[in-house]
């Protein structure tokens, strides 16, 4: 490696990273208006055209702020634990693709990288928390690592599925794999003339997998610790958690990381399920936003709807319900592959795992408000049942 | 400094309070945490002590009214009310209809914006973000009629010893429907979101649950008593003013946990509303005052009148030795007595646990410490 490819990529890096910051922002704003929709509020209004400008503003004054240490705090562990949650969430989108041809480093084993990379971000976290000497944030440590740690495994057994379903660990190919043979055929004749196998599937996943669908959204909410999973940083309880500590511009960097890791779930989303870029009359890349920002809204829906989940029932829902149904979903995968079944077949076992088993769930997690609602005589989660 | 020998356990001991964003003002409490269980609590109160009753001793009787606007600051009317029929009973004033018709329909509104108050923080002490914005737009429709009314949104001074200050605007009854029509579905909104909301359910129910004879010993009344069953309040119970004109349930709960003692103050705002609805119809015409100016001397004397305020029974002890001024004023306040079970109640549960706990009980601090 030359020098000049070694300053073509410092170059491309920088570009990667002024572009997420972009979508950061855009997320903020997005995020500010539309849960200002949701509770009947304007949202941000007085900067900028339509308030967009508040993200910036927002920035400036974070980075402006005076960066306060704690003064019994563990120096070291303090300033290097925010650069180990930024720089692996970073460092995934290396491997990320857009489009088929916009992407950093396409790596064969894709997925294997995401997974790995993704768990580093718990150490950071729990090293803010354990170093910034305050006993919230190391309760809020030790939170997270709970958490997190329990909620990689159905993220990974997701991701195993989705990898079983179109043999490659290559996120390119996982993404062609899911639009007709036509379309995806640039890169998947690539893929062959290199020797790398796949299995063409031809529709979207989440017609055929859409079990997988729901677990990876409600295991990456809680990767990214949105409600009703962010218990890690309750404000009302421990204010906070490992962040409490920081101020100005450390805690900025955690703020960018996890508007990055959502946008990471929703990018991941779009590339398993959603088929990815590819799309009717728009450029890809547009297309590849348009899905990936879909998700993220949903992210946000849910942030201005649910309450947050206690610990002990964050663990128990992880442990007895994500978890086993995680695994049946690589069962009935690797059934549906083994077999070489029509897709319809993965349609109806992965609906009616969804169906049978989540509703069981359902009732079984939600007895009290059943109970309580043949009580009252009202329907619960339901909107317009009063009286 | 104790030394710990080698593997000896300690509990941790964390400091929740004074500045926690969900103590509901200056209230601190010291939790000894094994993990996530808190093993023992410890709550400390008085930060915000401003010696309201000694205060009252230096002020004419229509100068403490403006100190029992300051002690319960989110159900204003009700604290008003209470310390005047304390002095009208002392001095044998009556009252006249129409002025009890427009404390009624205040107080009950009252009821309401606090409730709502109570409704939204509660949401945001479980995690939900949502429900404090729509339960503020109620209280502030609510806060906006005050404002028309008394020309204050909080601290009105405006219920006085013999009536209140002066009558309301012209256009009330306008005012009021338009505010009843708005009110009663922003009550049904807040409702809808979150009481049987599957998580937030899950997080209140068979939370913090006491039993009724340890809630009685304990003081409990208002809500937090109506949940653990018992059908008590000072309305139904020895009617003041002019309750007993009035149609209206008493919502009881049945295990007295957190999320009883929730939805019995959404019940209690359907009720209130009820109330409402009939005072304004028979709200009749006439004076409102009927001891005029502002300086009483009561004859000497004492009295003791109880009230049901949003958060409970409010008891008011006036000693009177016949000057304008108050010779002691003691004040029962419901909140610090339903505050004083917290510790049986957060004892064994989660961190979580206790923040929800301490929300359900709905305190101000600024009775609790007066």
């Amino acid at each position: 490696m030359n020098l000049l490819d070694i300053l073509l990529l410092i170059i491309a890096l920088l570009i990667l990273f002024t572009a997420l910051s972009i979508v950061v922002i855009s997320m903020i704003w997005i995020e500010r208006k539309f849960l200002g929709r949701l509770q009947r509020r304007l949202g941000p209004t007085r900067t900028g055209p339509f308030g967009l400008l508040q993200p910036v503003a927002d920035a400036v004054k974070l980075v402006l702020k005076e960066d306060l240490i704690p003064s019994t705090a563990d120096k070291a562990i303090f300033w290097v634990a925010p650069l180990l949650v930024l720089i692996p969430s970073f460092m995934i989108w290396v491997t990320i693709p857009a489009t088929k041809d916009l992407v950093l480093r396409n790596l064969d084993l894709g997925l294997f990288v995401i997974v790995a990379l993704l768990v580093v971000s718990i150490l950071g976290l729990l090293l803010a928390g354990w170093g910034s000497a305050n006993k919230y944030g190391a309760l809020g440590g030790l939170r997270s690592a709970a958490q997190l740690v329990s909620y990689e495994v159905p993220l990974v057994m997701v991701v195993v599925s989705v990898a079983i379903l179109a043999e490659s660990l290559d996120l390119r190919v996982i993404a062609a794999s899911q639009v007709p043979i036509g379309v995806a055929e640039g890169v998947l004749n690539e893929v062959k003339e290199a020797g790398g196998s796949f299995n063409h599937i031809g529709v979207p996943l989440i017609l055929i997998f859409p079990l997988g669908m729901v677990l990876f959204l409600i295991a990456g909410l809680a990767e990214v610790g949105r409600i009703p999973f962010d218990i890690y940083f309750a404000e009302s309880e421990i204010v906070g958690g490992p962040f409490v500590e920081y101020s100005g511009a450390h805690f900025s960097v955690f703020f960018l990381a996890e508007y990055i890791n959502t946008f990471l779930v929703g990018a991941l989303a779009a590339l398993f399920f959603l088929g990815g870029w590819y799309g009717p009359f728009l450029p890809e890349w547009i297309w590849f936003l348009v899905k990936t920002y879909a998700v993220v809204v949903v992210i946000f829906w849910i942030r201005g709807t649910f309450p947050r989940l206690r610990v002990d029932q964050l663990m128990a829902f992880g442990w007895k319900a994500m978890i086993p149904l995680s695994f049946v979903g690589v069962v009935i995968c690797a059934v549906y592959r083994f077999y070489d079944w029509p897709a319809w077949t993965m349609t109806v076992m992965s609906l009616a795992v969804l169906g049978v088993v989540g509703y069981w769930l359902y009732r079984r997690f939600t007895q009290p408000v059943q109970r309580l609602a043949k009580l009252y005589g009202r329907r619960p989660g339901r909107v317009g049942n009063v009286s | 400094m104790t030394m710990l020998n080698e593997g000896q356990q300690v509990d941790l001991l964390m400091n929740m309070g004074p500045q926690h964003p969900s103590t509901h003002g200056v209230f601190r409490m010291l939790l000894r945490v094994d993990g996530e269980v808190i093993v023992d609590a410890e709550p400390h109160i008085g930060y915000l002590h401003r010696g309201s009753e000694k205060l009252a001793e230096g002020e004419q009787y229509h100068q403490v009214v403006t100190l029992f606007d300051r002690m319960d600051y989110i159900s204003n009317f009700n604290n008003e009310w209470v310390f005047c029929r304390a002095v009208e009973k002392l001095m044998g004033a009556e009252v006249p209809e129409r002025a009890e018709y427009i404390r009624v329909i205040l107080g009950e509104l009252n009821r309401i914006a606090s409730h709502l108050l109570f409704l939204g923080t509660f949401g945001l002490d479980a995690g939900a973000m949502t429900p404090v914005m729509f339960a503020f737009r109620g209280r502030e429709r609510i806060q906006a009629l005050f404002e028309g009314v008394s020309g204050a949104r909080m601290m009105h001074n405006y219920v006085h010893v013999g009536g209140v200050k002066e009558d309301v605007p012209p256009n009330f009854k306008e005012m009021m429907a338009e505010l009843l029509a708005d009110l009663r579905e922003d009550v049904e909104e807040c409702d809808r979101l979150l009481s049987f909301n599957e998580v937030f359910v899950a997080r209140s129910k068979d939370i913090g649950a006491i039993d009724l004879d340890t809630a009685i010993d304990y003081g409990w009344t208002g809500p937090c008593l109506r949940a653990c069953g018992m059908e008590y309040d000072v309305r139904r119970a020895e009617p003041y003013s002019i309750y007993d004109r009035f149609e209206f349930n008493v919502p009881v709960g049945r295990d007295g946990d957190c999320w009883d003692r929730y939805f019995v103050r959404v019940l209690e705002m359907y009720e209130s509303l009820r109330i409402i609805d009939q005072a304004l119809e028979g709200m009749p015409e006439g004076e409102v005052n009927s001891v005029g100016g502002r300086l009483v001397r009561p004859p000497k004397g004492d009295v003791y009148v109880r009230a049901e305020n949003p958060r409970g029974e409010i008891g008011v002890y006036l000693v009177s030795d016949g000057t304008d001024k108050p010779y002691r004023v003691k004040v029962r306040p419901p909140s610090f007595c339903n505050l004083s079970a917290l510790r049986l109640l957060v004892k064994d549960s989660y961190i979580a646990d206790a923040v929800v706990i301490l929300g359900s009980l709905d305190i101000v601090l600024g009775e609790v410490d007066r």
